[in-house]
């Protein structure tokens, strides 16, 4: 029972060594930021801020999660972040109701997303090039409707602005919203047979359709999920900003796919990690406030930006190849 | 009364004909081997029969229903009682072996979400009796690409077994296995007759065929062009007849 119990322990430190890895990565960046910018790391309200700003690519990130281990890409988020918040501003200020503006909001996203999963298995074009010509046609289309305006809101009077972009014990709400769709994609993914079936599409897809699963579906489904995703961070981000802008998600593009690689999920499909994409999340989140706060230029972000994916890319490589 | 019959069933692939003509019945209680080069047809036979492909001309009977090819698919088939063991084994090399099980078929609350601790035990069972797993090390969290070709198979066709299904079809299911495993192999075959089942049994290896099959049917760029008894026919018969047939004139 004694080795068997080892065995066991033994296999799970194996199973999960992508992200033991990770943690390491960040506990190491941590300490080196704690050393570096002592004032600021050692203050709880660096921590507090990166629980406000990091959801916004959190949550994105959680969505592509889904969509790699699927074994496909979507580059469209951005925009639709941007057309869902544009839809979002419009519905606010013809109706007054945030409730209905929310509704129309999530079903924009979910238009998106069918549109996309549609293209991708009912016609059969590729994933990244569907997405890439979204991406565009999608800012063209905000910004064609918005004639590059912006659109403040007063939104701060409202509940709604409690649950979003407000405190609840002390922390930032989208902190709140971020972990607990973690912990919701996390079952989804790894014990719901809906996710079960995202996974199995990734690693073989025609072994996955010879057991009777329609694969179309799922396929369509989860870019919905995704879309539905960019949607939410659109209104969190809204509320946070209490305005819209025609460039809203610009420059997420890279910091989602980053957070992704960096937390581990391949992009060969059938294998995803949702903690390695929390963790991952908030290790890109600190890196630009870590780099300022130690006392070098921006110019320096991108660079250690770079190095880090690649870091943490070749670590879990190599760890997945070790047997 | 017969498991599959087919009549006069067509299949094209775009302009290729993958089908032509077909005629072809499975009785409830025997094993059929169907034989043939590739491109013959073989694979193509199965995955309409299987659900997987729609046919276009023609009619299908299962059990005596007859199947209307736009509403006949995989999971229909499972519910009627046919299981299928692929050539590629239809396995997902990096999920465990508990999920490869029960794919498809998940044992689930009312929400969809998996009882894991059911369907582990479960291939646990599965695993010590039907695959014989016994003492390899494989446990049901185990991934699939741990496993050799032969455990693979042992995999596939434990599945089969556990949904205790009317017909099985096994597509060329000894291709790169040992000796020993194409014994495990066969004895499942003879296994699945004596429980009183049908199966399919598709291969290039008229070896393999021959001695646990009831019938041999020969397939050619399409058509059937040859139907044995294995009372009336010897193996070295069987073997000449096939060489003849399938021969590409030129």
């Amino acid at each position: 029972m004694n080795s068997n119990s080892k065995l066991l322990s033994k296999e799970k430190i194996l199973k999960y060594r992508t992200q033991v890895g990770l943690i390491g990565i960040a506990i190491i960046v941590l300490l080196l930021f704690m050393v570096t910018s002592p004032d600021v790391f050692l203050s709880p309200q660096i921590y507090k801020s990166f629980l406000s700003t990091v959801p916004f690519v959190g949550v994105m990130a959680l969505g592509l999660t889904m969509i790699l281990a699927m074994g496909e890409i979507d580059l469209s988020f951005p925009s639709v972040m941007a057309l869902s918040g544009f839809v979002f501003a419009i519905v606010f200020k013809t109706t007054g109701s945030i409730f209905i503006a929310l509704i129309a909001t999530i079903a924009t996203g979910a238009v998106v997303g069918l549109l996309n999963g549609l293209l991708i298995t009912k016609i059969g074009i590729p994933s990244i090039i569907v997405t890439i010509g979204m991406q565009f046609f999608i800012r063209g289309f905000s910004n064609i409707l918005s004639q590059g305006r912006a659109y403040p809101m007063d939104l701060s009077s409202s509940i709604f602005y409690k649950i979003f972009a407000g405190n609840i014990f002390g922390l930032p709400s989208q902190s709140y919203w971020f972990i607990g769709l973690g912990i919701f994609l996390w079952f989804i993914l790894f014990r719901h047979k809906f996710g079960e079936h995202i996974l199995f599409t990734g690693d073989n897809e025609d072994a996955t359709k010879m057991m009777g699963i329609n694969v179309d579906r799922v396929k369509i489904a989860t870019f919905i999920l995704m879309a539905v995703l960019a949607s939410f961070a659109g209104v969190l981000d809204i509320f946070r900003m209490r305005t819209w802008w025609p460039t809203m998600g610009e420059g997420y593009l890279m910091m989602v796919v980053a957070t992704v690689f960096v937390g581990g999920t391949s992009m060969h499909g059938g294998d995803a990690t949702i903690l390695g994409t929390l963790i991952g999340a908030f290790l890109i989140g600190s890196l630009e406030a870590g780099i300022v706060a130690a006392g070098l230029s921006g110019f320096w972000t991108r660079f250690i930006y770079g190095l880090l994916i690649i870091a943490a890319v070749t670590l879990h490589t190599v760890l997945k190849e070790r047997k | 009364m017969s498991l599959v019959n087919m009549k006069n069933i067509h299949k094209h692939y775009g302009g290729v004909t993958a089908l032509r003509d077909i005629n072809f019945e499975v009785g409830s209680n025997e094993v059929v081997g169907v034989m043939g080069d590739n491109g013959a047809g073989k694979s193509t036979l199965i995955k309409i029969i299987t659900g997987l492909h729609p046919f276009d001309k023609g009619e299908m009977y299962i059990k005596d229903k007859k199947i209307d090819p736009r509403k006949y698919s995989v999971k229909k088939a499972h519910e009627i009682g046919i299981e299928t063991v692929y050539q590629e084994q239809a396995l997902a090399e990096k999920q465990s072996l508990w999920r490869n099980i029960f794919l498809g078929r998940q044992k689930t609350n009312k929400l969809g979400f998996i009882k894991v601790k059911e369907e582990k035990e479960e291939t646990n069972e599965i695993m010590r009796e039907l695959m014989g797993f016994t003492g390899i090390g494989a446990n049901p969290d185990s991934n699939i690409k741990t496993l050799s070709g032969g455990e693979k198979q042992g995999v596939a066709i434990g599945r089969a077994m556990h949904f205790d299904a009317d017909l099985v079809i096994l597509d060329e299911p000894t291709m790169a296995l040992s000796l020993q495993e194409v014994e495990k192999v066969l004895n499942f075959i003879r296994d699945i007759k004596k429980r009183g089942k049908a199966c399919i049994y598709i291969s290039h290896n008229v070896a393999n065929v021959y001695p646990v099959s009831d019938r041999f049917v020969v397939l050619d760029r399409g058509e059937i062009v040859g139907r044995y008894e294995r009372e009336k026919i010897s193996l070295q018969d069987l073997n000449k007849e096939l060489v003849e047939l399938t021969k590409v004139e030129g």
